[in-house]
């Protein structure tokens, strides 16, 4: 099948959504730089969230070659209802365990979203998808290790795991909301679509968190909003933190 | 008293300067294991220092990015420092001869000399 327009939009779409998610991610997840739990936690968050921020320029520039600005102006120059983020990424670090909880269901949903794009037709995703396998591995690896410790720890710790899932699965399941051309990027084999994609990190993760002892919350409904530019509150005040620099001097080196 | 801080994380944390909350006493920590890196397959581990972890699993998860975050590693070793045996540097005179044992050496055995001439040949 030949790609039209159509299809160009929705692989636009596709990865504006996925960059932002890991932009946001990674700078949320950095703001643990200095405040882990202890030093070596300090250090392999931080370094995670160096990694996503990695992740999303390789992704911006898939833009760039596709006609869209530059990284840079893409990253520090948009306002919160600009960006394609889920709801997920932007929540406030909160408390540690909220803070793991949304790292694991995050990196999982992007691992089995990279491993589903190894094939898809549109090479350069293909071979980016292939490129951060390991490394997104790992953070999935450090998500698990983190959950199973701590759910199986005491008390306090399980009840503080289950209230944080409570508090994030809804927010998670935001990260599979539609985009208006699943059938044009499926149809044409780009990407399989958010519900394919929701149905295998359901299979994959509400084992994982039963054997921990951790219920899934029932009756949850997923936040939307956050892929058509609909944002909490708290997006706009990481992206003046976020831009501070390049707003001052967007010729700045650092 | 708030500290101040131009972090602004660091600002929104309220901490209070007078707080002694966070304050450990020496034996609350985690335990801490050694960890060994490799390279490149077929090479030897190599002590390259320890992690505090409450746990094997996550000693790994923590090496991982403590010691391999940059340069080539394929495998990792974590074992706990308590179960290594150590000499006492006090003993450290069992070892004093040994420079001195050039036989055991072998570099310093004749036959070198006609293995290099042997190697020489095959490559002339």
């Amino acid at each position: 099948m030949e790609m039209t327009e159509r299809h160009v939009m929705g692989l636009i779409e596709m990865l504006y959504k996925m960059a932002d998610d890991q932009l946001i991610i990674g700078h949320r997840n950095s703001e643990w730089t200095g405040l882990g739990p202890i030093l070596e936690e300090d250090i392999a968050f931080s370094s995670m969230a160096q990694d996503k921020i990695g992740q999303s320029l390789a992704l911006y520039e898939l833009l760039h070659e596709l006609g869209e600005q530059d990284p840079d102006t893409v990253a520090f120059t948009r306002n919160a209802e600009q960006f394609h983020c889920c709801q997920l990424v932007e929540a406030p670090i909160g408390e540690f365990d909220f803070s793991i909880v949304r790292q694991y269901l995050f990196d999982q949903a992007e691992a089995l979203r990279f491993e589903m794009l190894i094939t898809s037709v549109y090479e350069p995703l293909a071979m980016v998808s292939r490129k951060f396998r390991g490394e997104i591995k790992y953070h999935v690896m450090h998500g698990k290790t983190w959950i199973e410790q701590l759910s199986k720890g005491n008390e306090e710790s399980h009840d503080r795991m289950q209230q944080a899932l409570n508090a994030v699965w809804p927010l998670a399941l935001g990260m599979f909301e539609e985009g208006d051309y699943e059938k044009e990027i499926a149809e044409v084999h780009i990407f399989a679509g958010e519900k394919a994609l929701q149905a295998r990190w359901m299979e994959t993760v509400v084992p994982f968190l039963s054997s921990c002892g951790l219920e899934i919350p029932a009756h949850s409904d997923a936040v939307l909003g956050g892929r058509k530019g609909k944002h909490s509150p708290e997006l706009q005040p990481l992206l003046d933190e976020m831009c501070e620099v390049f707003r001052i001097d967007p010729s700045a080196e650092w | 008293m708030k500290i101040k801080s131009l972090d602004p994380r660091i600002e929104r944390a309220q901490l209070d300067s007078d707080s002694q909350e966070g304050m450990n006493s020496p034996m609350d920590q985690f335990q801490t294991y050694e960890v060994f890196e490799q390279k490149k397959r077929g090479t030897h581990h190599i002590h390259v220092g320890s992690v505090h972890a409450p746990n094997a699993e996550l000693a790994s998860v923590f090496a991982k990015e403590q010691y391999t975050r940059r340069g080539q590693c394929v495998n990792l070793w974590v074992v706990p420092t308590a179960a290594i045996y150590a000499t006492a540097y006090e003993d450290a005179d069992i070892f004093e001869t040994t420079p001195s044992k050039y036989h055991r050496d072998p570099e310093s055995y004749k036959v070198m000399d006609r293995i290099q001439a042997f190697k020489q040949k095959q490559n002339a």
